[in-house]
């Protein structure tokens, strides 16, 4: 029988408005569980508004060996970065 | 029974059985069975010092003789303690700690929520940010409870040794005297007696839930929230919490 509880990734949101960030991983027996855990462990310090879990393992990850093939193409083009235009004044912070 | 008494003696329980409970909790602080549940217990033990805070703070303003809520904590006796039993019970177990709180929790949830319309708005108004806080023990004590008994042989063995073992001291919390009387007169608090239905509604879902069997028996022991006879566990409690202040009268940081 497997004792160990299954890992759990924790995302929190900090405020309305803004994204689910990454903050760390624990260990639950389910998902509703989980949360608990997360609020106990991530949230002690008024951190978060909303938190997500997901187990570990469902995560799909890129392979560290792969680095090459995947990201250094996109080094070479410069021109996918929109630094080539002037923007006017006018249209203030984007 | 003098009506600031009374509202004192009341003051008193209400702080007592957070300060106790909130000492025994946080005594697994370190030990727990894993880190998720070491942090939980530690934050459940806090917000119970922190409700204590606010009753025994409230205490010694009604007594007004100049005290302080430490002083309540830190410089009264065993014999003038006012917790229930059930509180100073040791932590056994994981589980029997557990069931422990859901026992608790489940009763503290119910008071607090009629607390909350008081005729005194100080107390009205700290049932009001307990109750925030006891929601969530509850929730995990009772998830856990049901975890836990309707789990493996083993866990569903150990969490009915200790529904067992507990339950006798669960009788004492709707017992009433004197000063209940006093607290329904004045609007106050509610008569213990009134809550029981709920909590045997509340209790008797979760319980079954967790494949649990309520032992067959109203027996009830009694003389922690009047302070008549308090079981010897107190006393160790007490020492443990007690000693620093005592050892170094009015130390500070």
């Amino acid at each position: 029988m497997k004792q160990e509880w299954p890992l759990w990734e924790v995302f929190i949101r900090g405020q309305h408005g803004l994204s689910h960030r990454h903050v760390g991983s624990l260990h639950a027996p389910d998902a509703e569980m989980a949360v608990k855990n997360a609020r106990d462990v991530y949230t002690r310090r008024n951190e978060g508004v909303s938190i997500w879990v997901v187990e570990a393992n469902n995560i799909a990850a890129s392979s560290p060996s792969d680095k090459g093939p995947l990201y250094e193409p996109s080094e070479s083009k410069v021109y996918r970065h929109p630094t080539f235009f002037d923007i006017p004044d006018d249209v203030g912070a984007m | 029974m003098a009506e600031t008494d009374a509202f004192m003696q009341f003051l008193l329980r209400m702080g007592d059985n957070t300060l106790i409970l909130g000492h025994r909790v946080s005594e697994w602080c370190g030990h727990a069975p894993v880190l998720e549940e070491d942090i939980a217990l530690a934050n459940t033990a806090l917000d119970l010092i922190g409700q204590t805070q606010m009753w025994l703070g409230l205490a010694a303003e009604v007594q007004g003789e100049g005290r302080t809520a430490d002083d309540l904590a830190f410089r009264r006796d065993v014999w003038d303690f006012r917790n229930v039993l059930l509180v100073e019970m040791p932590n056994g177990d994981f589980g029997q700690t557990l069931m422990r709180q859901f026992l608790f929790d489940a009763w503290h949830s119910i008071l607090l929520n009629r607390l909350q319309s008081s005729t005194d708005t100080r107390v009205a108004a700290i049932a009001e940010k307990a109750l925030k806080e006891v929601t969530y023990h509850l929730e995990r004590s009772g998830d856990t409870v049901i975890g836990l008994g309707d789990g493996t042989e083993e866990s569903h063995q150990r969490m009915q040794a200790a529904l067992d073992y507990l339950w006798p001291y669960v009788g004492e919390m709707f017992a009433s005297d004197a000063v209940d009387v006093a607290m329904v007169d004045t609007g106050i608090a509610p008569d213990p007696a009134s809550l029981h239905s709920a909590y045997d509604q509340l209790t008797g879902r979760i319980l079954s839930e967790a494949t649990l069997t309520v032992p067959d028996t109203s027996f009830a022991h009694k003389g922690g929230r009047d302070g008549r006879m308090h079981t010897e566990h107190l006393g160790h409690l007490l020492t443990q919490m007690q000693w620093l202040p005592r050892a170094y009268p009015d130390a500070v940081w």
